[in-house]
């Protein structure tokens, strides 16, 4: 159980599958770094971790999606190299994933044996491929789920219990779930525990990847915590309490990249009441960093979305300024509150455009008389910001797909900046980035709330963060949200990452129900 | 996580890719120019011959104007060539009501841009996909131009609408009749338009990523609206153009004209992924269409080998467009 002994197979059995010295890196950044993992059949191991500590990166690993960078992996005794997921899936490694992978329009038994058709000369034999799901939904007790019905007029719960036979059906040792009750009410979580116990009963080799520390203490025999891509910790579940489990999930390592200037909250600026999505109530003050941790999946990019009016407003009040109710991002634009989102490449930039088009384009007014826009006065405002903000580019045209991710980040927070907004709202804000840009980053959040802002008036930042130290470093105010609902703001003096993370991942467990 | 990996080659294209958007249509029209000159001869390059050519692409190049502009914004429109068309028919219409040319004119292009204001609308509310949209459209307004003309071709009263494409002699001076000035007129305002206005940069930045459009307040349902209602005036302006050629209305004229248009505008650096293309570019891309018919025409080369040409370069210019692609 002392961190670092490589979460080594304990118990007698044999192992089902063993993986040793596993390593990947993306770019710059080390996923997952020399993990080493067996689980044996009959047993259910829990692999936790915060965001992007390599649990999913280490799992796509095993289930063939991703080729290690350097370690081995052996199945049964034997060497295992699986090519993709359906090599894997042939061997019998099958991973059920956060969003599930059926084809909607297909009907249950057409998606349980999916590129395992039993055929005769060429043509599907339905009449096997039926009785093949229906024994493989048998098998997990649910006989209650018609083979003919299409996949998309299924519960989610129903839908993952499809996914759980296909696996079966083509014959799986090792099944691996990745957050697979993060869609699922209480019953349903409860019931898919009964599905897992039984599944281990039967000598399948379980991995469960999850969050939820309640939940895995739960339903599984051992823990295996990852941080930074190493194996932070690991004992039996029934040694391990909860608040050893999130102590090795957050470890001890702040990095003193956080420069901090005196902060004084001006007036309120930004008020929320009873605001669904997210069940939010805030206020927040220029001058002011209000900072909103959880898990990811808890709704905290939705409710941001919503403030902004990318997603529709479902109730409460909200005051912008002295602009009252919801709006569109044309008109939040307007009103002074600009939005960086967290999906850089998908959303925050048009890739293919220039820097210039892409910092400039919420607010093109003035680059040019009437509605023209010159690209020699655009060019000209652009080359301020790359100054300032230090973006390595060749030029304000150069697509900003040819940039690093930390300098396309910078072109996407420099468009707020341009825009001279008053209220930052940021998701992410150091997704994916590297150190140096990160830094610089912090910087500018923390000289935009400054006293000594050289800009007049004092900004105000609404952020979504994952990396805790990160949150507690930067924000004046942090609340947490948990499965869809923000919990009240403290000051950060009153938080440390352990209280964040416990607020994050515990208490209202979904099957708290199930040991009795 | 962190950016995508990007392969050496693909490197070396996309830092090619500027001057490559540039220079590739023209060498393209330099090269088919120079072909045919050394096959025809010199005569191929009389004024009268280039005045020629600028007459057989004025139409062409005219609807081109518009569908850059749609598919800088990630759009296409297939009615261009119904919309042509419809337009026709409605200036007959309105010749034979013994209306001013200026109006028969005017009350086909704005019969052309009603039909564009449609395309966008549904586009835009019903949220389906613009090529069937405007497939449907394509059919829906030739069915209507037919009934509008009663499944014939209208006879009308001879106007200065007929002279608007009329050569202005035997090829001595180089000035083009008033249509082939109306179309410079129109691809500078066009070319204007797209590199040097807000909704010239709306167009890219749709076209480039929507959601980053949207997340940056442009209104990107009206930008839209607004695209397919003026390609279809241009439309409709290469309607006038058409029936100055012919001086009938003729319901059943510029069939897979459409065609013809995106690949002028393909060939001339677009692309059907949005976020590009260029008014020059397009331009270059008709004049190279039309070096090609006019000199497989003046060669004696048969039609089906003409076509054949064509097709070949259509699918060139295609593949070099996604070589040009990251």
């Amino acid at each position: 159980m002392t961190p670092g002994d490589g979460g080594a197979h304990a118990a007698s059995a044999r192992p089902r599958f063993e993986m040793r010295g596993i390593r990947k890196a993306f770019g710059a950044t080390v996923a997952v770094d020399g993990v080493d993992l067996s689980v044996a059949g009959g047993e259910v191991c829990a692999l936790v971790g915060q965001n992007g500590a390599g649990k999913s990166t280490l799992m796509a690993v095993l289930s063939g999606a991703l080729r290690p960078d350097a370690g081995s992996m052996t199945l049964d005794g034997a060497p295992y190299r699986p090519q993709s997921p359906l090599d894997a899936r042939r061997v019998g490694v099958a991973m059920i994933y956060q969003e599930l992978s059926l084809a909607p329009h297909l009907s249950v038994a057409e998606n349980i044996v999916l590129g395992a058709e039993p055929s005769r000369f060429g043509v599907v034999d339905w009449q096997r491929a039926r009785q093949t799901a229906t024994n493989a939904l048998a098998e997990l007790g649910h006989t209650d789920i018609p083979v003919d019905a299409a996949v998309e007029t299924l519960s989610v719960a129903e839908q993952q219990l499809v996914e759980v036979a296909r696996a079966l059906a083509i014959g799986s040792r090792v099944l691996v779930l990745d957050e697979p009750t993060s869609a699922l009410t209480r019953d349903d979580a409860r019931r898919l525990f009964d599905l897992i116990r039984r599944l281990r009963k039967q000598g399948h080799a379980i991995v469960y990847i999850s969050h939820f520390i309640e939940e895995v203490k739960d339903i599984a025999d051992r823990i295996v915590v990852l941080r930074d891509g190493r194996v932070a910790g690991s004992g039996a579940a029934a040694d391990l309490s909860a608040q050893q489990i999130v102590g090795m999930m957050v470890g001890r390592n702040v990095d003193d990249l956080f420069p901090r200037s005196a902060r004084q909250p001006g007036e309120p600026i930004l008020e929320v009441d009873a605001f669904g999505p997210g069940s939010a109530s805030l206020t927040l003050h220029r001058g002011e960093v209000f900072g909103i941790a959880g898990l990811v999946g808890a709704g905290r990019t939705t409710l941001l979305r919503a403030l902004f009016g990318l997603e529709d407003v479902q109730s409460g009040r909200v005051r912008l300024g002295v602009y009252e109710g919801p709006g569109t991002p044309a008109s939040r634009w307007r009103q002074g509150m600009g939005m960086l989102s967290e999906d850089r490449g998908g959303e925050g930039l048009a890739l293919g455009l220039g820097v210039g088009d892409n910092l400039t384009l919420s607010r093109l007014e003035g680059l040019g008389p009437g509605v023209m826009v010159l690209p020699a006065r655009q060019d000209h405002a652009v080359r301020k910001w790359i100054e300032r903000l230090a973006i390595r580019t060749s030029g304000p045209r150069q697509p900003v797909v040819e940039l690093s991710g930390g300098n396309q980040q910078k072109v996407a927070l420099a468009r707020l900046l341009h825009h001279d907004v008053d209220v930052f709202v940021l998701d992410e804000p150091t997704r994916g980035i590297d150190v140096a840009s990160k830094a610089q980053i912090y910087a500018l959040i923390n000289e935009v709330v400054g006293v000594h802002s050289d800009s007049g008036k004092r900004k105000a930042v609404l952020m979504v963060g994952s990396y805790l130290p990160e949150l507690l470093a930067l924000c004046d105010r942090i609340a947490v949200m948990r499965r869809g609902v923000l919990g009240p703001a403290r000051p950060v003096s009153e938080w440390d990452e352990h209280q964040l993370m416990v607020s994050a991942t515990m208490a209202d467990p979904p099957a708290s129900g199930a040991d009795a | 996580m962190t950016s995508r990996a990007i392969g050496l080659t693909e490197r070396r294209l996309i830092a090619l890719a500027p001057a490559w958007n540039a220079a590739g249509p023209l060498l393209g029209l330099i090269f088919v120019a120079v072909l045919f000159g050394l096959l025809v001869g010199p005569q191929f390059f009389r004024p009268g011959n280039l005045e020629l050519m600028a007459r057989q692409t004025a139409i062409v190049c005219t609807a081109a104007l518009g569908m850059t502009m749609i598919i800088v914004a990630g759009g296409i429109d297939l009615s261009v060539g119904s919309v042509v068309a419809l337009t026709t028919v409605v200036i007959a219409v309105l010749l034979r009501a013994e209306y001013s040319p200026s109006v028969a004119a005017l009350g086909g292009v704005a019969a052309g841009a009603i039909c564009g204001l449609i395309n966008g609308l549904l586009v835009t509310r019903l949220r389906v996909v613009p090529f069937i949209v405007t497939l449907g459209t394509m059919i829906v307004v030739r069915g209507a131009a037919k009934g509008l003309a009663e499944e014939r071709r209208l006879e009308a009263p001879a106007t200065w609408l007929n002279d608007l494409l009329r050569t202005l002699g035997r090829g001595e001076g180089f000035l083009v009749p008033a249509g082939i000035w109306l179309v410079v007129l129109l691809a500078m305002v066009v070319g204007v338009t797209l590199g040097y206005t807000r909704f010239g940069r709306h167009l890219f930045a749709i076209g480039s990523n929507e959601r980053t459009a949207r997340l940056c307040g442009v209104a990107v349902d009206r930008v839209k609206v607004a695209a397919y209602t003026i390609v279809a005036a241009l439309a409709g302006v290469a309607g006038v153009l058409q029936f100055s050629r012919l001086s009938v209305g003729d319901p059943t004229v510029a069939d897979g004209l459409e065609l013809d248009v995106i690949a002028a505008v393909i060939i001339g650096g677009g692309s059907l992924s949005g976020g590009r293309g260029t008014v020059p570019g397009t331009i270059l891309g008709a004049t190279t269409m039309a070096v090609i018919a006019i000199g497989c025409s003046q060669k004696g080369l048969p039609n089906w080998l003409q076509e054949v040409v064509t097709g070949c370069i259509i699918v060139l210019a295609v593949a070099l467009d996604r070589l040009r692609q990251r």
